[in-house]
């Protein structure tokens, strides 16, 4: 059966037939993901909630292309992504996800603006052109002008989260993947971050999975999927 | 292109983190420098020796000896021959007739000045045609022997390197009291490291007759020795060998080179052995605390082979670094460094030569070993998968 989230467009954008993987840990295998059907829409923004260990970060990982399902299928707009070989997949990720973590993962040696930058020296682009980017993504999560040239160290936590973002969408991806990204912020920050992944998804229509804990924070998205023992046990529309 | 980009980004990334592991890397570098400390120190022995021996010899002298001896120190002629040899065709006629030098060798035991061990030191018995047929002999203190006065000169490497031979020291050999009155230099040759007497007074002193070991030739030109060769070989009252000087200095000093060589390359690859099994413990530990940046960097569309290069040219990079700072330490340490052995049982002053060639041969086996070195772990943390790399965050 095919589990398709409730929201705005009729044609998914992302969708995984009967996905499973497991790993081996000891002599003992764990079945992470058990044939998982799900179906993600264009411009939805998804929340991932599951216990510990249920496979809500294996799911995110297979879903923005750093790991290969077990079995099954995961079309993202039309394109198998187990058809396409190491180098094909990385162009891929490069140019349609955008990934947040809890722990921002921004390199401590660069400045915020140099972070921001990364994905960029990816592409055929000017110096110039690629500052023009950094800049209007940086502002757009609405990072202070002042401190484009801070390390992550010198930043707080919801700062260094902005720049991640900031670093996520430079590119203009299709789709935003984040793993707890409020997983590591006080309540404060942490809705002004969740304020902001809204506000991506509804003024630049970004596609938006989220994987959190936090019941507050899966509020805030338009659908809810819970996962459990490795299926996905419910999902609904949120009150968002 | 974007490979080349991203592997430089990788690199200017790792090494702004340097200071997190510059211990590490600090082991690794040293570890190269005193590989190539090593290598350009033994090899430039062995250049110095070549270059003392091959500047010794002249493209248009000939050396006769008696046929079937190697070396000047087994070979034996009676002037009646080297006279002979003044008359054969090709010989450089001067003022004073043929420039033939008729020499005796002999060796005395000297005890070196540093090591106080005795020394076989060649004493050299010459006539006065000995310095037009050896041009670049000059006196540099002092003045000649004057014959029959027991008197000698000291090449000054032998000055240098041996008790009783400074300026107006005396010594005793072969019964006789000898006089230094004189210090020569020889361009960096061999000589240099010999002592200088009067013919007939040294043939007296060691009761040799009025024989002498050899006969230098200085001939009109490099191009007249096949005939002047030839005409030796064939005169049947002549049994005798002919040999360009210049040749049979640098044949002198063939197996001593290929020794040092072959000896010094074997131990520098022990010791790269070493070194390169440090450098990849510590481009090890690189790739493990680099593991964030590189999964996430490769979250972001990096490549593998960006990882694989970038983790390499750090490795080489230590590597070239200590390259070079093994090169300057040897060239400072050792380039000049007075060193003798022996050659054709007599004693062969030289100096370490630390050339450019040299230290560029140890700064190139250092990066070829840094690439070794780097290779397997740039491998491993491009194999490891980005999820894994993710979870250990």
């Amino acid at each position: 059966m095919t589990e398709t989230a409730a929201q705005p467009s009729s044609e998914p954008l992302i969708r995984l037939e009967r996905v499973s993987k497991s790993y081996r840990r000891g002599g003992e295998t764990i079945q992470v993901l058990d044939r998982v059907d799900l179906a993600i829409p264009r411009g939805d923004f998804l929340a991932l909630m599951a216990p510990s260990g249920s496979g809500k970060s294996t799911l995110l990982n297979l879903l923005g292309g750093l790991d290969r399902p077990d079995e099954g299928s995961i079309l993202f707009d039309g394109v198998a992504l187990e058809s396409l070989g190491p180098r094909a997949l990385t162009r891929w990720r490069a140019t349609h996800v955008g990934f947040v973590f809890q722990l921002y993962h921004l390199l401590p040696v660069l400045s915020a603006a140099r972070n921001v930058e990364l994905p960029l020296l990816l592409q055929r682009l000017g110096r110039a052109e690629r500052s023009r980017r950094v800049a209007a993504a940086l502002s757009l999560v609405g990072f202070p002008d002042d401190r484009h040239t801070f390390r992550p160290t010198e930043l707080s936590g919801g700062q260094q989260q902005r720049v991640a973002i900031a670093r996520a969408i430079v590119t203009n991806p299709t789709v935003l993947l984040c793993d707890e990204p409020t997983g590591d912020l006080d309540r404060r920050a942490g809705d002004e971050i969740l304020d902001l992944l809204v506000e991506l998804n509804r003024r630049l229509d970004k596609t938006i999975v989220m994987v959190t804990h936090d019941p507050h924070a899966a509020e805030r998205a338009h659908t809810l999927v819970r996962l459990e023992k490795g299926l996905v046990g419910e999902i609904r529309a949120t009150s968002s | 292109m974007h490979v080349l980009r991203e592997t430089w980004l990788l690199l200017i990334v790792s090494l702004r983190s340097l200071r997190k592991r510059f211990d590490v890397a600090l082991v690794a570098t040293v570890g190269f420098a005193g590989v190539v400390l090593v290598l350009v120190a033994v090899l430039s022995m062995a250049a110095g020796f070549r270059h003392t021996l091959h500047a010794t010899g002249s493209n248009d002298v000939a050396l006769v000896l008696r046929k079937g001896s190697g070396a000047e120190l087994s070979s034996t002629l009676s002037l009646d021959q080297a006279r002979r040899v003044g008359d054969a065709p090709g010989v450089a006629v001067g003022a004073h007739g043929p420039e033939i030098s008729p020499e005796l060798l002999v060796l005395i035991n000297r005890r070196e000045r540093r090591s106080r061990i005795l020394a076989n030191v060649p004493f050299r018995g010459v006539s006065a045609s000995a310095f037009r047929v050896h041009p670049h002999i000059h006196l540099v203190a002092g003045h000649l022997f004057k014959a029959g006065l027991d008197q000698v000169i000291v090449g000054r490497a032998a000055e240098e390197s041996f008790r009783g031979l400074r300026l107006g020291d005396h010594f005793t050999s072969g019964g006789v009291r000898w006089r230094v009155v004189g210090v020569f230099g020889d361009h960096g040759g061999v000589h240099a490291s010999e002592i200088w007497t009067d013919l007939p007074t040294l043939e007296s002193a060691y009761r040799r007759g009025d024989s002498v070991s050899a006969v230098y030739a200085r001939l009109v030109s490099p191009a007249a020795y096949p005939r002047f060769r030839a005409n030796l070989l064939h005169n049947p009252e002549l049994s005798v060998s002919v040999h360009r000087e210049e040749r049979y200095y640098a044949h002198q000093s063939r197996g001593l080179d290929r020794f040092i060589t072959i000896a010094g390359t074997i131990i520098a690859l022990m010791m790269g052995l070493g070194a390169l099994f440090a450098a990849a413990n510590t481009m090890y530990a690189t790739v493990s605390e680099r593991a964030r940046e590189v999964a996430i960097l490769r979250t972001l569309g990096y490549h593998a082979a960006a990882v694989v290069l970038s983790v390499v040219a750090e490795s080489v990079l230590y590597a070239l670094s200590g390259g070079v700072l093994g090169a300057l330490a040897a060239f400072l340490f050792f380039n000049g460094f007075e060193a003798s052995t022996l050659n054709n049982f007599s004693v062969v002053v030289f100096r370490f030569a630390v050339t450019p060639s040299l230290a560029a041969a140890g700064i190139l086996f250092a990066g070829a070993l840094g690439l070794l070195a780097g290779l397997a772990p740039a491998v491993a943390a491009a194999r490891r998968p980005i999820a894994a790399g993710i979870r250990a965050l």
